[in-house]
Formats: structure tokens, sequence, C-alpha cells
């Protein structure tokens, strides 16, 4: 299977870059795999699991919250604004953001646009919640 | 003329100083090892994002859907100046560096007549900006508490400043932080967060920049990429600015260092002589009464 180059990037560093032959993103309109000469797309990412199958056919998943990603037919970068392996991946963490999310949204001051966004960015939460823990 | 004794006792003291500075020196030779770490760690993924952000720049254009952050509110009244320094002093003229170029541009600004609103990050800035402008400061972050920044510290300052700009409290927005070069260098630079400016497309592949694929589209892809480009920007000043006041106190620590073991020489010095003096005072003595006898 032919093979391409991913790159995995956190603010805090770089956390993975290695050929791989798929990738799963959970975009924000919906999952997507992603295989060598994909057409250059740009998207933006929810909460969730990446999952990435390398070219040893070995399988490892990543929790990402949120970001982008940027996929080129020869590679494929994956901005996210954290990110860690699901092993280390610590439950705590989401429930920090939910609380976050809930604590903002009890917030008066915010438009109606902004509070759909907040709704759905902790419904997302929850869900990559329940598929991690369960 | 200080007696024997006070000479040993300030010897003593200054050797106790020297200590403790040169423990400092190396505490913070290792801290700048690791900042300089992260500030490098964390270079890929700003240089992924500015690409990125220019390419979808170029894809929408700067017609009028562009987001506001980028294009700015269109006039030019109240800045708001984020001025980040270091949290502890200790480290030669890092902080008031920091907060005297800053000084200029507010009196610059305020002798054109705009309005000033000031965010202190850390408490140093703090300290020095508050004795003249007091009553500009709107807002100062703490990050005293916080043993190593991480994005989520930068992500906070980024989501304070993009809510106020969202209420209008502002139209321009600059940073305030020193660009770590080396060791011996840091240098103060401003950089406007809004309206943000749009990093140049000059790389080599962004030709097929063109036939991308957005989804959603490329505007609502830019305005949440605009904020996060905003945190982005933040969390790498804070960055140089811990890598920057890591090496200001390294090479403070090393002159006090110097400078305490120059004090120990002359001291040492005139400690010796005194006691010479007083043991031929004690000779003369000795034989003088002999003498007499």
């Amino acid at each position: 299977m032919a093979d391409f180059k991913l790159e995995l990037v956190s603010p805090e560093r770089l956390l993975l870059s290695e050929q791989v032959s798929e990738v799963v993103i959970p975009a924000t309109e919906g999952e997507m795999t992603v295989m060598a000469n994909h057409a250059p797309t740009m998207t933006t990412i929810k909460p969730g699991i990446i999952t990435v199958k390398t070219v040893g056919g070995q399988t490892n998943r990543y929790v990402v919250f949120g970001g982008f990603a940027d996929i080129l037919p020869t590679g494929c970068t994956v901005l996210a604004e954290s990110a860690v392996p699901v092993s280390e991946f610590d439950a705590t963490l989401v429930e920090r953001r939910i609380e976050a999310a809930r604590a903002e949204l009890e917030q008066p001051h915010h438009g109606d646009e902004h509070r759909t966004k907040i709704e759905n960015f902790l419904s997302e939460l929850t869900q990559l919640n329940e598929t991690v823990s369960g | 003329m200080p007696s024997l004794k006070d000479l040993k006792n300030r010897i003593a003291s200054v050797k106790a100083t020297q200590k403790i500075t040169k423990a400092m020196k190396m505490v913070a030779a290792a801290k700048l090892r690791r900042a300089q770490e992260a500030a490098e760690a964390a270079r890929p993924y700003s240089q992924r994002m500015s690409i990125v952000l220019s390419n979808i720049a170029q894809a929408v254009g700067t017609d009028d859907s562009a987001p506001l952050l980028m294009t700015g509110t269109g006039r030019d009244k109240t800045h708001l100046l984020v001025v980040c320094t270091a949290e502890r002093g200790l480290c030669g003229g890092f902080n008031s560096q920091i907060a005297r170029f800053a000084r200029d541009h507010i009196r610059k600004l305020l002798a054109e007549g705009k309005t000033v609103k000031i965010i202190c990050v850390g408490k140093k800035g703090y300290d020095i900006l508050r004795r003249e402008f007091a009553s500009l400061i709107i807002d100062r972050v703490d990050l005293r508490e916080v043993k190593k920044i991480g994005f989520e510290n930068a992500d906070q300052i980024g989501k304070k400043i993009i809510g106020l700009f969202d209420k209008g409290e502002f139209d321009v927005c600059t940073l305030f932080y020193s660009e770590f070069k080396s060791v011996i260098s840091q240098v103060p630079t401003a950089l406007q967060l809004i309206p943000a400016a749009v990093p140049a497309a000059a790389s080599t592949d962004t030709g097929s920049a063109a036939i991308y694929e957005y989804e959603p589209d490329a505007g609502e892809i830019l305005s949440d990429l605009i904020p996060r480009n905003i945190s982005v920007q933040v969390f790498r000043a804070l960055l140089e600015n811990v890598a920057g006041e890591m090496g200001a106190k390294m090479s403070a620590m090393d002159n006090a260092t110097r400078n305490a073991g120059e004090m120990i020489n002359k001291l040492t010095l005139s400690y010796n002589r005194q006691r010479q003096a007083q043991i031929t005072k004690e000779l003369i003595e000795i034989i003088s009464g002999a003498e007499a006898l």
C-alpha cells in the first residue's frame, strides 16, 4: 500500500512525524480517512480520536482537542490544539474541559451564535469522554 | 578603619553571597536549556500555522467576508498593549528593558491623542508600568504559580484579548515581549496581533494553494484559525520571554559572582595587611619594652 508522511503537531511539541498508510481524522463535518494521494484539503477538527495506521500495520490512537488538518497528496499535517496518545490519556482532562465549557455556558452575556458553538463543543467532548472511557 | 574582626565578617558574608549567586547562575543555566528546548519544540507548530494561514488568506482574499480580527475595525483610536515580562527580578535589565520599550510606545501613542489600554503579563512589568500608567492598566495576568508555561496559559490570554475585541474595547492590539537572540542579547519587540499581519505567502509549495478543498468553507476555517493564531503568537512570545529571562539571569548572576570574587580579593588583601600591621606593632611594643629594661 502506498504510504505518505503524517505529522502530528501540538503547540508544545512535534508529536509524530513518520510514514503511514492510513489516518482517520475526526473532521468537523464527519470522520474522514486519509490515504496517500488524497486531494488537497483543509479541514477543521473536532475533539476526537485520530487513528493512525503505520506502514508496519500497527495502529496508534491519539486523542485531540480540536485543531485543523492540512492534507496534500504527499502528506498530511495535523495541527492539534492538544494531542496525547490514548494510552497516556487521562480522563480527568476531558472532564475538566467539560466543566470549563459548562461554566462558560452559564454566563449570560454570550450571543446566540457563541452559545451554539459552546453547546456543540460540549456535546463533542461528552461524546469523546464516552468513547474513551467506554 | 574597620577592625580585623569586621573585615573577617565581611569576607564571610560576601562569600556567602557569592555562593548564592553561583547557585542561581547554575539554576538559570539549567532552566535556560529547558526553555530553549521548549521554544524549539513549539517552532514547527507556529511555522506550519503561518504557512496554512497565508494559504487560506490568499484563497479568501481581502473581500468583506474576511473576519474582523484580520482586517481590523478600520479605526485606529484605541490601542491595547499586552506587555509580557518576567515574574521575578534578579535578571539584569531584562524587565526594565521591555518596560522602557513599552513606555516609550505608550507615551508616543498618548501624544498622538490615542486611547491606550494595557494588559500586564508578569508581575515585574506591572510594578514598573503601574508607577506611571496605573489608570491605563485594565488587567493583569499572573503566571507566578505556573511552573512550566503550557499552551493553555497562552490560550487564556488569547481568549481574553479576543473577548475584549468582540466587545469593541479596542481597535489595535500589540504584543510586547523580548525576543531571544542569544544568551547575552534579548531584544524588546513589538508585534501587532490585531489586525493580524498575515505572513506573505512565499514558500515553494504554495503553488497548490489554489486547488485546495475546504471543509467547511475557507472563510469559516479562517475565522477559526485566526483566534488560534493569536494564542499561538502569545504562546511563542511567552516562551521566548522565559528563555530570555533565564539568559539574562544567567549573565547577571555570572557578573555578580565575578564581582563578589573581586570584592573578596580586595577584602582579603586589606585583611592581611592589617593583620601584618598589627603583628609589626606588637613586635615593636615588645622590643621597645625589652630595651627599656
